[in-house]
């Protein structure tokens, strides 16, 4: 392919008249974000990227950037979105660097080219829809790292969000905070099961004041924790019914007869402690 | 062929489940324990369950089977020591085993059984009256 030979010999001849242009692109572009990159930092990527590049284009076909050939440039970039991603980059500047390259390789060919027009059009495109793709690439895996990143968080943010606490001796209990989903529903449980039987626990207490919605879905889960829960030999009580949320349940239909519930904690405690025959008498 | 074991104590039963269940090892136990509640005329069985890790629909069904077959009986049943995953598993099986009795260790299972006991014969004499 001559558009092949073209790009690469000017990628190795003009190397570094492309790199200097492409840098002082970057730094202009990356004038908003100064402190998060220093230029001596994006001097390397720049440099290492380019190597990379040349030397790939140079073997593998660059109308095809997902063949194996390719790997490295696409780790490279993989690795530098998620560095970006972590340093607090937007997907804009992100891309930036790739795109900026764009034009101190068209000058670079330009200048290769002469006069030769028709030439000079078809280099261009090549590199154009090589540089695209690269681009996009980047993009993507700047959103992959990113929705890692939330992914993560969302597991952290389900593990800080349900813990049992032990009101009394025999006596748990479990604040529920933010809306119930089936996952969230199913860690809960099990978390609530799993200390049930290490504490030989007789009552837990579900309080939902945190929880700002229940629909049918939610009411099913509270039952089979409850119908759980009582599986493995132990009451449940549910606290922190808000007047909305039992206006609800009952316009939907759902039967909770078969379980306990109190308008807030300090009423379902004290059942608790009635049901272990524990009583207070005040002084 | 081996068999769950079924070990007297007093006027009640205990069935210690220590094995993984088969169909086949179920419905024996469902046959031996009926057998063993009218040859010894016993007022309760406990079926200790906590060293049971899995179960399907067969074996939930023939808890609450056993249960139903004692209450004819005339004896109370009290499943302990249920763990969680099959607390779990049974839930989403649909199979919330009303009726059943539970109780966390056997310690607290007895408890139940001598409770139930205690109403259960001042219920006679209510009626004998």
């Amino acid at each position: 392919m001559a558009s092949k030979a073209n790009l690469m010999s000017v990628l190795e001849s003009q190397r570094q008249n492309i790199l200097a242009g492409w840098l002082q692109h970057l730094e202009q572009a990356s004038a908003s974000s100064k402190g998060r990159l220093s230029t001596a930092d994006l001097k390397n990527q720049a440099t290492e990227f380019l190597t990379i590049l040349a030397s790939t284009a140079q073997k593998h076909d660059i109308g095809d950037v997902g063949t194996e050939g390719w790997q490295p440039v696409r780790v490279f970039l993989d690795d530098l979105s998620r560095q970006r991603v972590i340093a607090g980059f937007s997907s804009d500047e992100t891309a930036t660097f790739i795109f900026s390259l764009k034009r101190p390789v068209f000058e670079a060919l330009k200048q290769e080219a002469g006069s030769d027009v028709e030439k000079f059009a078809q280099e261009t495109w090549a590199a154009t829809e090589l540089l695209d793709k690269l681009g996009l690439h980047t993009v993507k895996a700047f959103q992959m790292s990113r929705e890692e990143v939330i992914g993560r968080q969302q597991l952290e943010l389900l593990e800080l969000s349900t813990p049992v606490v032990k009101l009394w001796d025999g006596i748990l209990a479990l604040p529920m905070i933010g809306t119930l989903d089936s996952a969230r529903t199913q860690i809960v449980m099990e978390s609530l099961l799993q200390k049930i039987i290490e504490t030989e626990s007789q009552i837990a207490i579900i309080d939902i004041t945190g929880v700002p919605t229940v629909d049918t879905l939610v009411a099913q889960h509270l039952l089979k924790t409850v119908t759980a829960i009582r599986l493995m030999g132990a009451d449940c009580i549910i606290s922190g019914v808000r007047p909305q949320i039992a206006q609800t349940i009952v316009h939907l239909g759902v039967d909770l007869l078969g379980v306990t519930t109190k308008a807030n904690l300090a009423d379902a405690l004290a059942l608790a402690l009635k049901r272990s025959g524990i009583s207070f008498t005040k002084h | 062929m081996d068999r769950i074991p079924i070990l007297r104590m007093g006027e009640f039963l205990l069935v210690t489940i220590q094995v993984d269940m088969h169909d086949q090892l179920a419905l024996q136990l469902q046959d031996d324990l009926t057998r063993a509640i009218e040859k010894r005329a016993a007022k309760g069985v406990l079926i200790d369950i906590s060293a049971l890790e899995m179960v399907d629909s067969f074996i939930g069904r023939m808890i609450a089977d056993i249960s139903g077959m004692a209450r004819i009986l005339d004896a109370r049943t009290v499943l302990v020591g249920m763990q969680p995953a099959v607390a779990i598993t049974l839930v989403e099986l649909g199979l919330s085993l009303p009726g059943v009795a539970t109780a966390l260790n056997v310690e607290r299972g007895m408890v139940l059984l001598r409770r139930a006991l205690t109403e259960s014969s001042d219920d006679d004499r209510f009626i004998k009256r």
